[in-house]
């Protein structure tokens, strides 16, 4: 499965995390065993933690697909405090409001502040579109993340390393998200120091893969990044931006995106654009959703569980 | 066996001229560029210096207007929003949407 070439020392390390299998499950309602029987119940094991994902709130939406996007984010965040592994913070991958207003970020983080966690955001595209591009996202949300450029950071939670990536900004014509010189030279120095074995959590907006070019849904140099955490164990990759699940493994890294808490959009090849898809409405709270990823050291591999708002 | 063009006829070729070249300058004043599941319809058009262009946005998404080169910003337009621009010099404008750049089109300005 893994081409890696690494000697046997560095395999033993990168063994320690394990990270060669993930789990998931994809339910309406409460999330499932795993293949490998490891329960929600299990995983409240004596080591590690849970954090959650939540993604694509989009406040200031009104189209038919969700006219109240607010209220569904109300439902998601409701459902925190029901969760048995409690998680330890969230991440936020992007698209918090719908048009940068700042009557919708205070909307949405008034909602969000409800699960009464701490929350490390990354911008999406409709982040950025007030009058200073970025500036009112980077006041709000980039000062106190200590995030530098467009709202890039990174932060370590009980040895795992995270980092967050803006790949929205300064988008070129014809082409899909990017992440940009300065930025990925700050990834390069921000990754240095870390040692192989040191598991990494990458969050984005846009995926970091090309999940389908002609939407736009992929990151131009996403490979440039990818290739300086080729030598880590065990790398967790998690965006938004499609308002659906979509997942990959590829050696050791794991690439998962998340559903929106607004509205789905189609699976690629399914509709002539990626827009808000409307469905029933008695429907629509089955496709929108959270993520709650488990990160256990030992045997046990990264269990990423996502669950439906109904 | 040719006549001369009575003066009369050429009276009426000339009105029929000149209510044509007047039209197409009428029309030279604005023009339309709808978007539509993530398009720009049409993806190129022509017109004369001086033209308004208007974009509407029918799509449930915002969209916006960025020339490649920087002169055109827009602000992200929303749902039956509208974006105009006037291009007043003559050349060949490429743009793209800023959120969803690979939206592409063009407006060829010329005399």
């Amino acid at each position: 499965m893994t081409q890696n070439t690494h000697d046997r020392r560095t395999v033993l390390e990168c063994m320690v995390w394990a990270g060669t299998g993930v789990l998931w499950t994809i339910a309406g309602g409460v999330p499932q065993s795993s293949l490998l029987g490891i329960g929600e119940a299990n995983a409240q094991a004596a080591t590690g933690f849970n954090f959650l994902q939540i993604s694509d709130s989009h406040i200031g939406f009104k189209q038919a697909a969700n006219p109240n996007p607010l209220v569904t984010l109300q439902e998601a965040i409701g459902k925190v405090g029901t969760l048995t592994a409690k998680p330890a913070f969230m991440i936020h991958t992007g698209d918090i409001s719908h048009l940068s207003k700042a009557a919708e970020f205070d909307d949405a983080e008034k909602v969000i502040s409800g699960a009464k966690l701490d929350v490390h955001y990354v911008p999406g595209e409709h982040d950025i579109v007030d009058e200073g591009r970025g500036a009112d996202y980077m006041q709000r949300f980039g000062k106190k993340l200590q995030a530098r450029g467009t709202g890039w950071y990174s932060f370590d939670h009980a040895g795992v390393h995270f980092v967050g990536l803006v790949n929205v900004a300064d988008l070129k014509a014809g082409g899909m998200g990017a992440l940009g010189a300065e930025q990925l030279a700050w990834l390069a120095d921000d990754l240095k120091g870390k040692s192989n074995s040191t598991p990494l959590v990458i969050f984005a907006h846009i995926p970091l893969w090309t999940v389908n070019a002609d939407w736009g849904w992929g990151t131009d140099d996403a490979m440039q990044a990818l290739a300086l955490v080729k030598r880590f164990g065990s790398v967790t990759v998690l965006n938004g931006h499609i308002h659906q699940i979509m997942q990959k493994v590829e050696g050791a890294v794991t690439f998962h995106t998340a559903r929106s808490t607004a509205f789905p959009q189609p699976a690629p090849g399914t509709a002539p654009s990626p827009g808000p898809m409307k469905v029933p409405d008695d429907q629509l709270r089955s496709v929108l959703g959270t993520t709650s990823i488990a990160v256990r050291q030992g045997t046990q591999p990264l269990a990423i569980i996502d669950s439906t708002l109904a | 066996m040719t006549r001369t063009i009575g003066r009369r006829s050429l009276c009426a070729a000339g009105a029929i001229l000149t209510l044509i070249l007047l039209s197409q300058q009428a029309r030279a004043d604005d023009a339309a560029v709808k978007i539509d599941n993530f398009t720009f319809i049409p993806e190129t058009i022509t017109v004369k210096p001086g033209t308004v262009v208007k974009w509407t946005n029918e799509d449930d998404i915002p969209h916006s207007i960025v020339g490649v080169g920087g002169k055109i910003h827009s602000k992200a337009f929303d749902t039956n929003e509208t974006f105009s621009f006037t291009f007043s010099e003559p050349g060949t404008y490429s743009y793209y949407c800023g959120l969803h750049p690979h939206m592409k089109g063009k407006i060829i300005v010329a005399p």
